[in-house]
């Protein structure tokens, strides 16, 4: 595991990064002449790795790709990677044969046997949802020239769930709306976003809580429209407008009560200096109050890349393997966790 | 030692001994043998062998005669069951039902627009799909379907003109 900071760490002044933690975008693909995942052998399944593996992958793999076979890979480490946003959860948890290519800097991975054969994935700091989608058609392209991909003239891109098919497109941006949810302005927000057909995760995707008032909006619809078109969408109109919003929520907050929001964010940052045991959930939430305090200006000295640093190193295989100790079934992690953001925010 | 059936290999149900002419014939049938020759099987009230057998029968019948994907077995019940597709072939022998399940899913989107391969294969395809839309907008029309048909007229015109030799001989062919 590269021990460089994730390039979602490194947003200081990243694209509208006081309110975007991060963007990314993801194709789902299918390769002529193999069943889907869902469908398909254990030994089907090697089969499909090893052709996936014995093609040059191109683009952000020009330098080499680090290649993971997550079947033999610790627990810990799936985790690490998932922290990282390189894998999804079901990934780290399936138990069938499957792989992931990571680019030397981690900005683009794919997943081989997620739900679909390939899925193809680029991060960046901030907003980039246009920069990312550029990259990310070429590096398509390069892999089609060795992969045939399974398509219908009518229904596009097939894909093993019938939500991806078309485009097999999904752009989301990782949205910090913390003024939103203290003028308590969100549950607008989000019938909005139901409205535009969008879909609202959490921190970590599906099924987690909006821990932090972190959001994850991404597109629901990826057949009937272009490529082009979702992602100008996105990037030209739903993020803009989701950042305005917070921003006006932000000035609201200042106007009406600097004392407060100052006292606010900065509890959060006494608590981060002085705590004894920290939870991860404490941990998420305080950071994000002092990331607020950051962006506005209200807290010196501490750079935002640095709280984005801390989002990701106080997840508990980050913390395990900065303390060189085992996770799971309940091991009680808050101490190191304490330490860790302590020594870190002095 | 259960009997099978004179006419499958399923259990007999039935057992009769008839005598014509002074010779002694055994019948053994099986549920679907018996109703067949017109036996009345008897209409227990609890769930009797019979009975049991009768559904176990009909719902093996039923699924002989359900469609399933050449390539992958896959049925409809139980793509909608497990919510996955289970190959490309699935997208092929499904497509009407697909069809009518992605259009709910993708909020009445019908057809793919956007970057496709360049693989030479795709455009043969394309134009097996406009003798097949070109179907639907006929039925579509025909039914008074306009919104339907509105759609799949701009699909039409998605999948852009002939331009390949081989539509006509397409036909009507499925894959
Ligand atoms: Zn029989
Ligand atoms: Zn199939």
């Amino acid at each position: 595991m590269s021990s460089q900071p994730t390039p979602l760490a490194d947003a200081a002044m990243a694209p509208l990064g006081d309110c975007v933690l991060s963007s990314r975008v993801r194709l789902a693909r299918n390769l002529v002449g193999f069943a889907f995942v869902n469908r398909s052998s254990p030994e089907q399944l090697a089969d499909i790795v090893h052709r996936v593996q014995s093609v040059r992958l191109g683009g952000p793999f020009e330098g080499g790709a680090r290649w993971v076979n997550v079947q033999g890979t610790s627990p810990a480490d799936r985790l690490l990677l998932f922290e990282r946003n390189l894998i999804s959860r079901p990934f780290v948890e399936a138990t069938h044969p499957r792989c992931a290519a990571i680019s030397a800097d981690e900005s683009t991975s794919v997943m081989v046997n997620e739900e679909d054969h390939l899925r193809l994935q680029m991060l960046a700091p901030g907003m980039q949802l246009r920069e990312l989608s550029d990259r990310m058609f070429a590096f398509d392209g390069a892999v089609e020239r060795s992969l045939e991909y399974a398509f219908h003239p009518r229904f596009g891109y097939l894909t093993a769930c019938t939500t991806n098919v078309g485009t097999g497109i999904r752009v989301s941006a990782m949205l910090h709306l913390p003024a939103l949810s203290m003028v308590q302005e969100l549950e607008r927000v989000q019938r909005a976003a139901k409205e535009l057909h969008l879909a609202i995760r959490g921190f970590h995707g599906e099924g987690t809580d909006a821990l932090g008032d972190f959001y994850q909006v991404s597109n629901q619809k990826t057949l009937g429209r272009s490529e082009r078109d979702i992602v100008e969408e996105f990037a030209g109109s739903i993020v803009p407008q989701f950042v305005e919003y917070e921003r006006a929520a932000r000035r609201v907050l200042l106007e009406r009560d600097a004392a407060a929001l100052d006292d606010r964010v900065h509890r959060a940052l006494g608590i981060l200096r002085s705590c004894r045991l920290l939870s991860l959930e404490e941990a998420i939430k305080f950071l994000a109050r002092v990331r607020l305090g950051v962006a506005l200006g209200r807290i010196d000295h501490i750079p935002i890349a640095l709280v984005n640093r801390l989002l990701l190193e106080v997840q508990p295989a980050h913390l395990a393997r900065a303390t060189g100790t085992s996770i799971g079934n309940g091991r009680d992690d808050r101490a190191p966790r304490a330490e860790l953001v302590r020594n870190s925010l002095r | 030692m259960e009997r099978t059936c004179d006419c499958c290999p399923n259990p007999a149900v039935v057992h009769e001994t008839l005598v014509h002419n002074g010779v002694k014939t055994e019948v053994h049938l099986c549920a679907e043998h018996a109703a067949e020759r017109g036996y009345i099987l008897p209409t227990a009230t609890g769930p009797s062998l019979i009975a049991t057998k009768l559904v176990e029968k009909a719902s093996a019948t039923a699924a002989r005669a359900v469609k399933t994907c050449p390539n992958c077995g896959m049925t409809m019940q139980s793509l909608r069951e497990s919510g996955l597709v289970g190959c490309a072939t699935c997208y092929r022998h499904f497509e009407e039902e697909l069809g009518t399940l992605i259009e709910r899913t993708q909020d009445g989107a019908t057809a793919h627009v956007g970057r496709h391969p360049s693989q030479v294969s795709s455009l043969i395809d394309r134009a097996a799909a406009r003798n097949r839309i070109s179907r639907e907008l006929r039925e579509a029309v025909s039914r008074e379907e306009y919104e339907r048909a509105a759609r799949l007229r701009d699909e039409l015109l998605a999948l852009g003109t002939s331009d390949t030799s081989g539509e006509t001989a397409m036909g009507e062919v499925r894959p």
